[in-house]
């Protein structure tokens, strides 16, 4: 990746939650672009780091093969930096990646809402846990007396 | 097109939504990202530099952890920025590079502080909760200023 004009360089986090579209569907999408950008397959999807107006072409791309189940973010550090990169930090998850994880398992739940959003689904009247007031609890502690 | 500073601020769920929605999501990672790419800011292995916690003076008292501060020299400017809030509580997972619970606590509390709309809501656990939470989460963008002109991110 080239030191000069940084400021338009940026890399993408492509995470794939979806059942017709794999990772490496996702990359090969960008492998068949000519653009000047680079790419790192992933256990949850893809980084793709370089030019602004290219990555954002390509991640459109990407996104429009099942648009309601593939997310997108920006990622500050750029892949393999030595700073992130479990490579050179002794193993181990790299920071960041515990949250990454989470919200990874909660994207198919996203993915079907989306679906439904789109389909004009209605909303269902959900109950809410509510927290133990302090007065039940006291009727709760008396009453086992 | 409005500025929605998130919380977790590095939360791929909602910077995807917001981005989703038509709006510009204010999330740490590209802060993060002026901070590591920036020639003579960086300061490895740490990402900020010693100038970071005096900066934070702005939002937290001196005899504030110098950590908070740091890091509230990052997200302060953020929360100035913003023209509308999404707050997502009951995160078990926001540690690790969201760390500091107090900065977390003084965060949320920034953003409630200013006048603008906000949104609070909590992840989801359940596909119901996650109807609700996408539906709020879209009402509530889509209540916001609509776009002006084309939109520079392409996720869409």
């Amino acid at each position: 990746m080239s030191e000069e004009n940084n400021d338009d360089v940026i890399t993408k986090l492509v995470v794939t939650s979806s059942d017709s579209v794999l990772p490496i569907d996702a990359a090969m999408k960008i492998y068949e672009s000519s653009t000047d950008i680079v790419i790192k397959e992933t256990c949850f999807g893809t980084m793709v780091t370089g030019p602004r107006e290219a990555v954002n072409k390509v991640v459109k791309e990407i996104v429009d093969l099942d648009k309601n189940h593939i997310f997108v973010k920006e990622r500050g550090f750029p892949p393999g930096d030595d700073r992130r990169c479990r490579a050179s930090r002794g193993g181990g998850s790299r920071p960041g990646f515990y949250f990454l994880k989470e919200e990874a398992m909660m994207l198919p739940m996203i993915g079907k809402a989306l679906d439904k959003y789109d389909e004009h689904v209605p909303l269902k009247d959900t109950e809410h846990k509510k927290k133990l007031g302090v007065k039940d609890l006291r009727d709760i502690v008396e009453s086992s007396l | 097109m409005a500025k929605v500073i998130i919380y977790p601020t590095n939360s791929l769920i909602l910077s995807d939504l917001v981005q989703r929605f038509g709006h510009t999501p204010i999330a740490m990672m590209e802060k993060i990202k002026e901070k590591v790419t920036t020639v003579g800011v960086d300061s490895p292995p740490m990402n900020i530099t010693a100038e970071e916690p005096k900066h934070g003076l702005k939002y937290a008292a001196v005899e504030v952890p110098a950590g908070v501060r740091g890091r509230m020299a990052i997200v302060g400017p953020m929360i100035e920025e913003a023209e509308a809030g999404i707050i997502v509580g009951e995160s078990p997972m926001a540690f690790g590079c969201m760390g500091c619970a107090r900065t977390n606590e003084l965060t949320k509390y920034l953003i409630r502080s200013r006048e603008m709309p906000i949104l609070e809501l909590e992840f989801p656990q359940t596909d119901d909760e996650g109807q609700e939470f996408v539906y709020k989460i879209a009402e509530f963008l889509e209540s916001l200023p609509e776009s002006e002109g084309d939109s520079e991110e392409a996720t869409e």
